[in-house]
């Protein structure tokens, strides 16, 4: 590491015996190179750290006065929200928090998916994301229970019921899930201890996932390797204000959310307290889960469709070996450019369908588009990366912009 | 090679053994300890205490169900008409999604006695209430992912992969049942 130059000597004296500023300055300062043609679509996964760092903040005060029993939760909940000051706006925020926390993943899992970035050699890079994506998925729905209203009760009734589905063992498992022979009391505390832990857990994994990315940096459009600083810019300031400009973004949307419509993407039926006696008529979970109910219910199979629900979120860890192109941007692939754009339609398509009720015409288009969802990922990703004839690359980050008279100098000056 | 390299009994170093050995006792040790961690979160006895619940069933007039509570869970207690008992009993069990004949379900054929949750994700099935609506075949329907069941609460059409649970069930007098 290079000596830092620090003029404050107070600074100068903890960095003498813990350099934590130049560490700092390494990993996200002047001196983390990143390529310099960043679009932005790279701005998603900072800004998913700081929704991730936001959630925590509202969650711990939110915990400071809610109560985790069956009997008092909801009215906790309740007294938060007329009470406690503030208590409106942070459970707001929390609630509309974790939304767009998913859509800022979602959108940070799609660029990584067009501009190839679970390839080589990034591969574990991209499984650590999966990780973060599985243990977000777990930690969301433990929050969605903690109200004790009646979707909170029955989603975490027919979630827990999806491990019944595995033969043999699956019914002392969801008793054991469950603390007793139903979602109750005991299922309540245990979940809001690891709603809990878990972000906590995840914040552990996101250092991992960044280790992994600094060793060898970010991706770029291009899908090109970093070939020499020419290539580059320093994180500080450049991207640092880039990601600002973009958390500016999400605040707008964020706050436009919790001031205008905070229950947007809430169901009235939440604000029903548990009844254990009375399944609601119609119950869909929470935006972000849609395309996956929709898979667990296309297969007309209890355990056929467990399976399909957790196949396709594993067929994600296995695409490093199934994407058989040379090429990583599918800005340079002029077939799977249109495939990916079919993917995404395909996802929303699957996100609809798990809004509707499982009747007529939705039965079949959901069992299509899951049938696609597949195809995508184990028949065409293969495919395509063989037979699909790749637009030429460029030589390096820095040509386009420069020219190739500048690239080829400076390809000339890194074979010495 | 001479015994003393391999200790006493041949094949394994000694050092081997040992090693293989203290590796095991920490792996079992390891497992001994996590396991009360594990076993706290299944119920607990006071959660296995509620094991049983006693129900009038006089006042349920024929064509009538009520709903009661049985570890937390609800049961479904109907008093049969006599179509509905017919009809139970007319189909062929062999030809149904889990085959189970109504005689096997519903010893005293007035009074069927069941679980109500579904079986496919554990929601409750509609179909107790006179407004509610029944299924396709006269039992419950469960408006979650669309299962039906029949007059004897099993299965007939739809996700779920089994008939509606009989629980354990004794008849104290001819009007007096105990669950569990």
């Amino acid at each position: 590491m290079s000596e830092m130059q620090l003029k404050n000597p107070m600074l100068r004296w903890i960095e003498y015996r813990l350099p934590i500023f130049s560490f700092i300055d390494h990993s996200v300062g002047s001196q983390y190179p990143a390529p310099k043609n960043l679009s932005y679509w790279w701005n998603f996964g900072s800004l998913a750290g700081i929704a991730l760092v936001m959630q925590i903040a509202t969650g711990i005060v939110l915990a400071m006065h809610y109560t985790p029993h069956a009997d008092m939760a909801f009215d906790s909940v309740e007294r938060i929200m007329r009470e406690v000051n503030y208590g409106w706006l942070l459970r707001y925020f929390h609630a509309n928090g974790a939304s767009l926390f998913f859509l800022v993943v979602y959108i940070h899992i799609f660029r990584g998916l067009y501009y190839g970035s679970y390839k080589y050699p990034r591969e574990l890079l991209w499984w650590l994301g999966l990780v973060i994506f599985v243990l977000m998925m777990a930690t969301a729905f433990m929050g969605y229970v903690l109200p004790w209203g009646q979707m909170s009760y029955w989603a975490a009734t027919v979630i827990t019921n999806l491990f019944s589905a595995i033969p043999w063992i699956g019914v002392g498992i969801t008793e054991w899930l469950w603390g007793g022979f139903t979602v109750g009391n005991p299922t309540l505390a245990r979940f809001y201890s690891l709603h809990y832990l878990l972000p906590f857990v995840i914040v552990g994994v996101v250092f991992l996932h960044l280790w992994a990315l600094h060793q060898h940096k970010s991706n770029n459009p291009l899908g090109i390797d970093i070939k020499g600083p020419q290539d580059t810019i320093p994180f500080h300031p450049y991207y640092t204000y880039k990601d600002l400009v973009g958390l500016g973004v999400f605040l707008l949307v964020m706050f436009g959310f919790v001031f205008y419509h905070p229950n947007y993407m809430g169901h009235p039926d939440n604000y029903i307290p548990a009844n254990p006696l009375q399944t609601p008529a119609h119950i869909v979970p929470e935006w972000y889960f849609l395309p996956f109910y929709a898979i667990l219910r296309a297969i007309p199979s209890k355990l056929g469709g467990v399976i399909a629900m957790a196949a396709s979120i594993l067929v994600l860890f296995l695409i490093p070996w199934l994407d058989t192109s040379r090429v990583r941007s599918t800005k340079f692939r002029p077939v799977y450019r249109w495939f990916f754009v079919f993917l995404v339609i395909d996802v929303i398509l699957l996100g609809i369908v798990g809004a509707k009720p499982p009747e007529g015409i939705w039965i079949l288009i959901g069992r299509l588009a899951t049938l696609y969802y597949f195809l995508h990922f184990i028949i065409f990703m293969p495919f395509l990366g063989w037979f699909e004839r790749p637009l030429p690359v460029p030589d390096s980050i820095h040509q386009p912009v420069l020219g190739a008279a500048a690239g080829a100098a400076a390809a000339g000056e890194n074979k010495r | 090679m001479t015994a003393a390299e391999h200790g006493h009994g041949g094949g394994m170093p000694r050092r081997d053994f040992l090693i293989v050995a203290t590796g095991t006792v920490a792996v079992v040790g390891a497992a001994a300890a996590v396991w009360p961690l594990v076993d706290s979160m299944n119920p607990a006895s006071d959660t296995l205490a509620l094991a049983s619940t006693e129900v009038d069933l006089g006042p349920i007039a024929e064509g009538q169900s009520i709903t009661v509570q049985w570890r937390g869970k609800p049961v479904f207690i109907r008093h049969r008409t006599a179509n509905e008992i017919k009809e139970a009993r007319a189909i062929d069990a062999a030809t149904l999604p889990d085959p189970m004949r109504d005689e096997a379900r519903a010893p005293n054929a007035k009074w069927l006695v069941l679980v109500g949750v579904c079986t496919h994700l554990g929601c409750i099935p509609l179909g107790q209430k006179t407004a509610e609506p029944k299924g396709e075949f006269g039992g419950w329907f469960c408006p979650c992912h669309g299962s039906h069941y029949d007059t004897s609460g099993r299965i007939r059409k739809g996700p779920a992969p089994a008939n509606l649970e009989v629980p354990k069930y004794t008849f104290l007098t001819d009007t007096k049942v105990r669950i569990g």
